[in-house]
């Protein structure tokens, strides 16, 4: 079935995967944008093919535009870029409207730097960046999707909603209690990381930044940066690293943060359909899980953790001790929720058939993570392009639900947490000293000049990539970095069509979105 | 299934903290630093040059904790010089005494006579508060959140957030202050009835911490209101928050 990326691979797109190192910018094929968009085509034609991200690089008058196309079933990724001459006399066909997985990065590429599409189906702003070309685009003036007629009414959601969460507008198109239509607004979170990160040279705040992508995500977004950097330096170094603990310690992290916020999303979920028992036994389990955080780094979200080429916090014979028990607590008090959750029938009443996005729909708009998991995609960037541990030491097998509805992303997440506190017993009883050892990060590693790396982490919500492109001073020239959230935000908003208005807040929770990481 | 439910119930047993007040955190909780001496000029200048956040300072050697993210650096690199202590008590209303110097005190706490008098003669038994993210990574969110929980149960004091400012007391803001939400902030503030109280919750809220200096914040809200309260966090630690919020409404004995 993959002739295409077979023939693509040999006929000039750049071949790498997410162990390899940096590569030379020129080694990065440059097309012209009509034998990109031929290319492009053909891989999202490729089911297992997704978009991981897609970015824009001013280039004189003109604008580079990179693309990193994912292939999961050979477990590589391809590159390639092209250049838009002249900008504002160009009209340009418009991938989206033939897969409108596409609609963020173009929508960016617009909003960022006024590329110009011809048929694009619905090019709207998508997060008022502070670079953005024309600054009279505000969410004030957001150019709303309107049906109008005599049994429709719109409700407004937003930007502060009732909760103590991130701001974002909802705008409900509704024929009585139905949702016909859901537009999302966002862009209120946008703090400019990704400038930030390249405006400096000091890698600590670029690490600190990393880690405030998206504040549920630490892990993920740190481990991404950091692996990133480390690529940018020699092998010899990164291969001593990979012999060290430093990766069990990165992926114990990764899979705590995981079960952390499973076991949150789980008790929000009960919230909403007012089942306190699940609510308060979830509250205190994910409790256990970010104090056993604080007691490893000294944050319950596991910022300072992660640090390229090293950490501050190895793990010790005692800390595995403590993770160990408290893990084997966490699973047995789970367990006995999610028997309950899976057994109550007013749960059920609520959760299944609601809010389903069918395989095909989460496939047509790039659905990542465990939103696609429970639509039925094999979507898992630990299985299908291994990093550290996972491909070697653990052979992940995603976990996958077919309904697509509420309840199905429930059940991955019951699924995920069980799985994640499988892998952590075993990497700790197997590998860790009890005697740390000491390995402190470093800061002062020179970054190779003129090359180009990426870094992909599934972090709990799902596929984490990071992009960055270094100057011939060796310095950090473009970093762009794509939350799950970015691909995930359209399935939610399809998710909950034809559903009722007060059935919105668990499709919401069920998907559990980041809206900084969206903003960046 | 009634069973099954019971069963949850048993293992979660009591889950509160008792006292709140006499909450404490373990020793890797990185709260108040201390300062044990001037340092030498080059070890200022660098850690004045490694800090992410610029929140180290020198002439004296100062950490401010308005700006600092917590991240232990300079602990590490000179443990001698800098221990962050578990003292999690970091609120008050006076951004002077976040600046930390190796003539600090042994705690940081709010200027009595700063506090409005009508503060504590109207909140004082009760307050409501109305949360607002603007630009905040989610974390200070989440354990706002958790004050809520079973553990801190924060509502022991008849203190709550609640969802519209037309029901607060005052509003609680996260993040540095984006310019995407600056007007729906200005909106939710003028939305609270008089007297209101306005709280900074984590650092980038009390300097714009990481960001600042961003393009695409705008901190100009804070010019034209007063702050009752700054929390330093990355993210706040929910007993730092309950205990700043009981400390500004009299509600902790001396």
């Amino acid at each position: 079935m993959n002739d295409v990326t077979t023939t693509k691979s040999v006929s000039g797109w750049l071949s790498s995967d997410n162990r390899e190192g940096s590569v030379p910018c020129s080694d990065i094929p440059l097309l012209s944008y009509a034998e990109w968009f031929a290319d492009m085509r053909d891989w999202l034609r490729n089911e297992s093919c997704r978009c991981a991200s897609c970015f824009g690089v001013p280039q004189g008058d003109g604008l580079r535009i990179y693309s990193l196309m994912a292939d999961d079933a050979a477990g590589r990724v391809f590159i390639a870029s092209c250049r838009i001459a002249s900008l504002p006399d160009t009209v340009l066909p418009s991938l989206t409207a033939l897969y409108p997985a596409m609609h963020a990065f173009e929508r960016d590429l617009a909003e960022r730097f006024g590329v110009r599409y011809g048929d694009h189906p619905w090019l709207k702003p998508l997060r008022f960046p502070a670079d953005r070309l024309d600054g009279r685009s505000t969410a004030s003036n957001y150019p709303f999707y309107e049906v109008r007629g005599e049994s429709l009414h719109e409700v407004n959601v937003g930007p502060i909603h009732a909760g103590i969460i991130e701001p974002g507008v909802f705008r409900f198109i509704c024929n009585g209690e139905e949702i016909r239509h859901l537009e999302i607004v966002l862009g209120f979170q946008h703090r400019d990381v990704e400038r930030l990160v390249c405006s400096t040279s000091n890698v600590l705040r670029q690490t600190v930044l990393a880690e405030s992508m998206a504040g549920d995500s630490t892990v993920a977004h740190a481990t991404a940066y950091a692996r990133l950097v480390e690529k940018f330096a020699s092998d010899a170094s990164r291969e001593e690293l990979a012999s060290t603990s430093l990766p069990v310690e990165r992926a114990v992290a990764l899979e705590m943060e995981r079960i952390a916020v499973h076991l949150a999303d789980t008790g929000a979920i009960c919230t909403d359909i007012g089942y306190q028992l699940g609510q308060v036994a979830c509250e205190a389990l994910r409790t256990v899980v970010i104090n056993s955080m604080q007691l490893w780094c000294g944050n319950r979200f596991s910022k300072g953790l992660i640090r390229p080429f090293g950490s501050h916090y190895p793990l010790s014979g005692a800390l595995r001790e403590m993770i160990l028990k408290n893990l084997s607590d966490v699973e047995r008090r789970y367990g006995e929720v999610a028997r309950c959750l899976s057994n109550e029938p007013s749960v059920l009443g609520r959760l299944e058939d609601c809010g389903v996005v069918p395989a095909a729909r989460a496939s047509r708009i790039g659905a990542v993570g465990l939103a696609a998991r429970a639509s039925g995609l094999v979507r898992d960037v630990r299985s299908s392009h291994g990093w550290d541990l996972y491909g070697r030491s653990v052979v992940h097998e995603p976990v996958v639900e077919q309904t697509g509805d509420v309840m199905a992303r429930l059940k991955v997440r019951i699924g995920e947490v069980f799985q994640s506190i499988g892998y952590v017993r075993t990497w700790l009883e197997a590998s860790v000293p009890e005697a740390p050892q000491k390995r402190p990060p470093r800061y002062d590693v020179p970054l190779s000049p003129d090359r180009f790396a990426f870094s992909l982490v599934e972090g709990w919500r799902g596929e984490v990539c990071h992009a960055a492109l270094t100057d011939a001073e060796g310095r950090l020239a473009v970093y762009r970095a794509v939350d799950p959230s970015l691909h995930n935000w359209l399935a939610l908003a399809l998710a909950v069509r034809r559903i009722g208005i007060s059935d919105f807040p668990i499709n919401n929770k069920s998907f559990s979105l980041s809206y900084c990481g969206h903003d960046m | 299934m009634l069973f099954s439910s019971l069963k949850v119930l048993r293992s979660h047993g009591r889950q509160f903290i008792p006292r709140l007040d006499e909450a404490r955190l373990p020793d890797t909780f990185r709260g108040r630093p201390t300062v044990a001496a001037e340092p030498s000029d080059d070890v200022a200048e660098e850690l004045c040059r490694i800090c992410p956040s610029g929140a180290v300072s020198k002439a004296p050697f100062t950490i401010d904790l308005g700006r600092c993210v917590f991240c232990n650096e300079c602990a590490m690199r000179y443990p001698d010089l800098v221990r962050f202590t578990s003292d999690f008590r970091l609120a008050t209303n006076d951004l002077s005494r976040l600046r930390v110097t190796a003539q600090s005190g042994d705690r940081i706490a709010l200027d009595e006579d700063r506090v409005r008098s009508e503060i504590r003669r109207t909140f004082g038994h009760a307050l409501r508060l109305r949360q607002v993210c603007a630009g905040g990574d989610g974390s200070t969110e989440m354990e706002l959140n958790a004050t809520m929980n079973v553990n801190f149960d924060f509502g022991r004091y008849g203190i709550e957030f609640v969802a519209s400012p037309r029901h607060a007391d005052g509003i609680v803001v996260s993040g540095p202050i984006t310019a995407n939400m600056a007007v729906a902030l200005e909106l939710c503030y003028r939305a609270v009835a008089t007297p209101r109280i306005v709280i900074l919750a984590g650092t980038d809220a009390v300097s714009g911490g990481l960001f600042a200096g961003s393009e695409a914040l705008d901190r100009g809200f804070l010019d034209r209101v007063g702050v009752d309260l700054y929390i330093p966090g990355n993210p706040v630690h929910p007993l730092t928050f309950i205990d700043g919020v009981l400390s500004l409404t009299g509600r902790l004995k001396k």
